[in-house]
């Protein structure tokens, strides 16, 4: 081995969705004098859950800031630090708390380039733990990604995979513009993939294709390409192959790489975990409607979270989509097809 | 029981509203009668410029517009105590402070005549535009003064809202973590009395504005919103506390909204005429000019002079306005992202084509 290579192989890490998150973090700290982290106990505790570990300790209080207790503040700081020259990057512990910075983000961060015609930007990563399954307490669970998919002038990411987190988080660190990191939680500490330290990003407003496949299209992201990769495996087995798409930038969306898909499969199948009314499903399904209604070959499915409050956890499991759901769905869309 | 607390809050004032002064020792900055004149030009400026939006909005010529009628001093004494690579985070009616910062007067008419391009100022580069949501400014400007601790510059940013505004979480939210962090920021109350039709009385049961300061452990002070130099001595010792590293100061400035709470707002239904005649009484420019021709250095001579500068000033701003062609609609979805996305170039395509078949409406 080369020296070099020893360089290059010392950087490869096997590590969590979670740790890729503070890797990242760590690089772009590092690398770029203007990131500056902020909220609710990421400093010395490091996060509620440990997405902030020991960068406090290693970089400094400057870097990593706890902050009072109180979330509109902490988005409204962090737009008056990115018009600055700054690319704060907030934490809002859980997402069912981000709403009180919700002004900051529609009026503020998302208008702000467009109402100065560029004199002022606002390069921040708003990041977030978002989505069931961990047995946490009230308004801890919810997945509301569409609520902000829908406010113009602000993407939204969602990582599903450690290399992803990895690379769509240096990405969302060096976009000019304002992100919406959402972290998966359930799969935080779900699987381990090898990770390289390097620096290198991965391309924003693009879908992953996950798995390829010739009969129908899944949709999906986050937490839920778990079951939804899970469900191709099993329809496999009974010759139904699947494409499953990991949609991971919600807002802008990649249209062609869905629409593509759709254009070989003549099916499509869309998977979230937030309630179904105005979810992004509907957008999806929508554009496959607008733009590739006569490819199908069957009516568009939708399997998503219920149209109810998100339940305590004893029934949280039954609240979010299940393999079960999902091969069924795919099944009744395979026996609609003409 | 045991008192382990207590507080006071200061009133400041120099000019009574007869002009006379009811302090012997002047701040630096009033001893030099060429400074004081360049802010009662200004002042008058401001109060001109004013006079001229409402009628363009009355003419058709000008969208909404909110008056700063009787705002001047308050105005005024926060830009002139301001240096410039200072930030400012104004709310939407806070001319004077900006027309002293070097905002144009065409950006005024431009925004209120429905065009972005006037939030680019040209020669305040790193000031905020209006916030129109309420007090969200104050955590920008908390913001701002955050990015120039961490890269350890010599600036400080300053935030102004009504008294309507204290009642927002965001003003709160601002002092507590600015107190916190020792920020090097000035929080600025205009008090004008009215917030549209509710009074000041159904906005708090404080004495005053100043004292909610206390809550953040920071200094808070009350001063004379119509006395330019009480405003300006004020902010001058805040911004000089801010720069040691003293942290911020709340500076609730009492004025009065002598106008309208905008263009499309009739407080002849809210509020009583002698409550407005009271006030004009004791509003800025009479006091200030008073002083100035008290102390020899103003004359009615100079005021005609001046206010035919002015009137030159407000109508070449206007001209230059009224001749600004309206932006192509393309322009609506280059400024959303720093790169167009796929989606947006799609829709920017239809708007253009649109564009071209609209018939009607106003232009």
């Amino acid at each position: 081995m080369t020296t070099s290579e020893n360089v290059r192989e010392s950087k490869v890490h096997k590590i969590t969705l979670i740790e890729a998150v503070t890797m990242a973090l760590a690089y772009e700290i590092e690398h770029d004098d203007r990131v500056v982290l902020l909220g609710e106990d990421i400093g010395v505790n490091g996060g509620v859950f440990r997405a902030t570990a020991g960068l406090q300790q290693r970089f400094g209080k400057e870097r990593v800031i706890d902050t009072p207790l109180a979330e509109g503040m902490i988005a409204g700081l962090s737009v008056g630090m990115a018009t600055q020259g700054l690319i704060p990057v907030p934490e809002f512990q859980f997402m069912g708390f981000i709403y009180p910075a919700f002004d900051q983000i529609l009026n503020h961060a998302g208008r702000m380039r467009h109402r100065t015609r560029g004199r002022l930007t606002c390069p921040m990563v708003i990041r977030a733990p978002y989505g069931g399954g961990i047995h946490a307490p009230e308004c801890h669970s919810e997945s509301t990604e569409a609520l902000f998919a829908h406010l113009p002038g602000i993407r939204v990411v969602i990582p599903s995979s450690p290399q992803r987190a990895y690379g769509l988080m240096l990405a969302s660190l060096r976009d000019p513009d304002p992100v919406l990191f959402l972290e998966p939680k359930r799969i935080y500490r779900m699987q381990k993939q090898n990770v390289i330290d390097n620096g290198e990003a991965l391309p924003l407003d693009m879908c992953y294709t996950l798995r390829e496949g010739e009969d129908i299209t899944l949709v999906t992201w986050g937490a839920m390409t778990h079951e939804t990769l899970q469900a191709a495996e099993e329809l496999a087995k009974e010759g139904i192959s699947c494409e499953v798409i990991d949609l991971a930038t919600i807002s802008p969306m990649d249209e062609d790489t869905i629409l593509e898909s759709v254009e070989k499969t003549g099916r499509i199948v869309i998977v979230h975990e937030a309630a179904k009314t105005c979810g992004v499903g509907a957008e999806i399904a929508a554009i496959v409607a607008e733009k590739a209604l006569f490819d199908l070959r069957a009516p568009i499915k939708r399997v998503t979270g219920y149209d109810t409050v998100m339940p305590l956890f004893r029934l949280e499991m039954d609240y979010m989509p299940s393999v079960w759901r999902i091969t069924n769905a795919v099944k009744e869309t395979m026996e609609a097809s003409v | 029981m045991t008192e382990v607390a207590s507080f006071a809050i200061n009133y400041l004032q120099y000019l009574k509203p007869s002009g006379k002064l009811n302090k012997k020792a002047l701040p630096e900055f009033a001893k030099d009668s060429d400074e004081l004149i360049k802010m009662y030009k200004l002042m008058t400026l401001t109060r001109v410029f004013d006079t001229k939006a409402i009628n363009l909005q009355r003419t058709g010529k000008l969208g909404t517009y909110a008056s700063c009628l009787g705002h001047e001093a308050s105005h005024v004494g926060v830009g002139a105590a301001m240096r410039e690579d200072d930030v400012y985070a104004p709310y939407y009616r806070d001319y004077g402070t900006q027309l002293w910062r070097g905002v144009d007067m065409e950006n005024i008419l431009l925004y209120w005549g429905g065009d972005e391009r006037g939030n680019d100022y040209k020669n305040a580069p790193n000031d905020f535009a209006w916030a129109v949501p309420i007090a969200t400014q104050c955590l920008h400007a908390a913001g701002a003064a955050t990015a120039f601790k961490y890269r350890k510059e010599d600036r400080c940013a300053v935030n102004a809202i009504g008294d309507g505004g204290t009642s927002q979480g965001a003003f709160y939210e601002s002092m507590n973590v600015a107190g916190v962090w020792k920020l090097p920021m000035v929080f600025v109350v205009v008090n004008n009395k009215w917030a549209i039709s509710v009074p000041i009385e159904i906005q708090t049961a404080t004495e005053t504005i100043a004292q909610k300061a206390i809550a953040a452990g920071i200094p808070g002070i009350q001063v004379d919103g119509n006395d330019v130099i009480a405003v300006r001595a004020a902010m001058e010792e805040a911004l000089e506390r801010a720069r040691n590293g003293e942290g911020p100061t709340l500076i609730e400035t009492l004025t009065y909204r002598l106008s309208d709470h905008t263009t499309a707002d009739d407080a002849s239904r809210y509020r009583k005429d002698d409550e407005v005649e009271d006030a004009w009484k004791i509003e800025p420019l009479l006091r200030f000019r008073k002083y100035l021709t008290d102390i020899k250095v103003w004359d009615k001579k100079k005021e005609e002079k001046l206010l035919k500068e002015c009137a030159e000033k407000v109508d070449v701003a206007v001209e230059n306005y009224l001749n600004t062609p309206k932006q192509d609609i393309g322009a609506i979805f280059d400024y959303m992202f720093a790169e167009l996305p796929d989606s947006l170039q799609e829709q920017k395509e239809i708007a253009i084509e649109a564009a071209k078949h609209r018939t009607g409406g106003h232009h």
